[in-house]
């Protein structure tokens, strides 16, 4: 679960990670009011949506609107509030589409005297969760990790023990970090390393991190992820959840248990497990079609879920056909098959629909297909599936 | 022979008075699987179906041998039912159950990696010997005693993989579901390590997907150590970066775990990749022709 940066630097404030005044503003009016409260000449408006790159981001049909503004008066904020709000902001990971601004964080301005880059992820190849810091902050690391993987550092901590002190110091002498900045690091990242681990976190990025002329350490960015098999731990978290971010169908695919992602294509997929729907996806593919959606029925499928996968195959405006995969280990094919033909009574199939069957109860299931009035093109094996698929949307 | 789990295995079940161990206990039973018991707290000195359960782990390898579990027990409480198998002294752990959270398998799995246990899971269907031991949720019939290893980090794809080995008259010597999530107890390494030093496999099948470098550190150790016929597949050619694709560890992220990467490094490495699912059968066939040169 991804959460904003206002949101992310609230609870590092709680977590005692160093981070700027700022207020949150839904309207122009509100951002302006904000300025004023916070009291200083210079102030930034950073839209907030769930992606990165909104430095460099710029708002559809406004390429002069950039998605942070520094600014310097009442009436600097008003406008980039006004050129932000309610407006689509495209940067490099929202993809041509964009996302919609919401609202704007009102922050306080700072003293920058240097811009380094710390992130935490898992390191999937050692079971640790590592910590990365780098010199070059403020760019985008994936770049720096290509052309310059010598300037990040890195260092693996247990989560039960944090980052131990030997590990602080060993970085700071490869940022070159000395006197009261060192002092600050001390602090800042064993605190940004426990907070990863008491909020069960999945990413914990801070770009920049910044040094203050005055040997500050301040998070300027915050950019939070949660393992979602965690949240049950963490009950306050959920009301930090933005529906409004998320694509409609996948948060009600979610709610029906089912495990859904849009894609740009025209087949929709109805699968069984989550390997064999990415590989049906692929399958689509290499016959020469586009899959519309991932869609992991799961093992236990009942008539609901699957009549809600339909509907919201079929809502998909771009869904020109359907494709089912089936291979029925746990969840019988009897039990897909009547589900399809409850599913086709409720929601009336308008579009070709191929269904390949392959498991446990296979000829029954059928057979229950066969003897419907479901209009079915059938195919034997995925090869047969994917090509028929194709052919129908062409 | 087989790896990790033969005729002889002793299995017990912790979760087995929940639905789903309850079903699966008397399926691997029914099959063929020696299930000597089951672990539910508080509920020892009750049976299923005349399967006895005990209250701990410990006590039920006291009273019945037991040397592999399956576990079945809720999310919240799967790294505890892990590490009272490990000290237990159970040999083959295999965690079923999905959704546990990536700090608690961090700790989980140093421990399980300094024990003499070995983790397969979480978020696997199980560990199969066909003909000899079901530890899982596999469906049995679609299996045939054989010659080839398969692994996987997926269920119903190796579900497609088995049937393809089967229809094609291979058969499989043991088959291991590795599990979705981002950390599990069991590497393709730790399996391809075993299936060459197992008389019975004569090639292995890898079944990978994005995310992570599972395979290409596989690839790598493969190149060097496995002299036996390896064939691949990888799922999601067509995932996009940044979405989570059902599995927790199927993920592209910061352009790292892709298709494409995982190919690349397994046709070095000499394996023989399925350009589709239809062909993961085919490709072991073609692995075995080439190594007959």
């Amino acid at each position: 679960m991804k959460i904003h940066e206002f949101q992310a630097k609230e609870l590092f404030r709680q977590a005692g990670v160093p981070v700027l005044e700022g207020i949150v503003a839904k309207t122009p009016d509100e951002a302006v009011a904000a300025y004023e409260k916070l009291g200083g000449k210079v102030a930034v408006v950073k839209s907030q949506i769930h992606a990165g790159g909104r430095g460099k981001g710029t708002v559809a049909d406004n390429p002069d609107q950039r998605g942070v503004v520094v600014c310097q008066s009442v009436d600097e904020v008003r406008q980039a509030a006004e050129g932000l709000i309610g407006k689509t902001l495209v940067t490099i990971q929202t993809g041509p589409e964009g996302k919609t601004v919401n609202q704007v964080f009102v922050e306080a301005g700072c003293d920058i005297a240097r811009e380094l880059y710390l992130g935490i992820v898992l390191d999937r190849a050692v079971a640790k969760p590592v910590l990365m810091v780098s010199t070059e902050g403020g760019v985008e690391i994936e770049a720096v990790a290509e052309e310059t993987p010598e300037l990040i550092f890195k260092e693996h901590f247990d989560p039960a023990v944090g980052l131990e002190a030997y590990q602080v110091r060993k970085l700071c002498k490869k940022l070159g970090i000395t006197g009261l900045a060192a002092k600050a690091a001390f602090k800042f990242m064993p605190a940004v390393c426990r907070f990863y681990v008491d909020y069960d976190c999945s990413l914990a990025e801070i770009n920049p991190l910044v040094i203050t002329g005055k040997d500050e350490m301040i998070a300027l960015d915050a950019k939070v992820t949660f393992d979602s098999n965690a949240l049950y731990r963490h009950k306050d978290l959920l009301e930090l959840r933005d529906l409004s971010e998320e694509e409609p169908s996948e948060v009600r695919a979610s709610e029906s248990g089912l495990s859904y992602v849009k894609l740009e294509g025209n087949i929709g997929c109805l699968v069984n497990g989550a390997g064999l729907a990415m590989s049906t996806m692929d399958i689509i593919k290499y016959h020469g079609g586009q899959p519309a959606n991932f869609l992991d029925v799961g093992g236990g499928a009942n008539t609901e879920q699957v009549t809600e996968a339909f509907r919201i195959l079929l809502s998909d405006p771009n869904c020109k056909g359907v494709l089912v995969n089936i291979f029925g280990g746990i969840a019988r094919c009897t039990t897909i098959a009547s589900a399809l033909i409850e599913a086709s009574k409720v929601v009336g199939f308008n579009v070709p629909l191929v269904v390949r069957l392959e498991g446990t109860e296979v000829e029954e299931g059928r057979k229950m297909l066969a003897e419907s009035d479901v209009d079915i093109i059938s195919a034997t094996d995925i090869t047969d599936a994917a090509k028929k698929i194709v052919a129908a949307v062409a | 022979m087989s790896i990790l789990v033969d005729g002889n295995t002793k299995v017990i079940c912790q979760g087995i008075t929940g639905n789903a161990g309850t079903f699966h206990s008397l399926g691997c039973r029914e099959y063929g699987t020696q299930m000597v018991g089951g672990v539910t707290p508080g509920k020892g000195g009750q049976n299923v179906e005349g399967i006895p359960v005990f209250d701990t782990v410990e006590e039920a390898v006291h009273e019945t041998g037991a040397n592999a579990t399956m576990i079945f027990v809720p999310p919240p409480f799967t790294a505890d039912a892990i590490l009272e198998a490990v000290d237990a002294g159970i040999e083959v752990i295999c965690a079923i159950t999905e959704g546990v959270p990536v700090v608690d398998m961090v700790r989980v799995y140093e421990k399980v990696r300094a024990s003499n246990s070995v983790l397969i899971g979480p978020n696997c269907p199980g560990v199969i010997t066909p003909g000899s031991c079901k530890i899982g949720i596999m469906p049995g019939y679609i299996h045939q005693p054989g010659k080839v290893g398969v692994m996987s980090r997926s269920g119903t794809l190796t579900y497609e993989a088995v049937w393809q080995t089967t229809n094609l008259g291979l058969g499989q010597s043991t088959c291991v579901g590795l599990g979705g999530d981002p950390i599990v107890g069991t590497s393709f390494i730790d399996l391809l390590k075993r299936y060459q030093d197992d008389d019975q496999t004569e090639a292995i099948l890898m079944i990978g997907e994005i995310g992570g470098s599972a395979e290409e550190e596989a690839a790598a150790f493969a190149k060097a150590n496995v002299t036996k016929p390896v064939a691949a597949f990888i799922a999601g050619r067509t995932a996009p970066p940044g979405k989570r694709m059902g599995h927790a560890g199927a993920i592209i992220s910061g352009g790292k775990g892709t298709a494409e990467e995982k190919v690349a490094a397994l046709e070095d490495a000499g394996i023989v990749v399925a350009p589709t699912p239809a062909d993961m059968g085919d490709a072991v066939v073609q692995a075995i022709a080439n190594a007959n040169g």
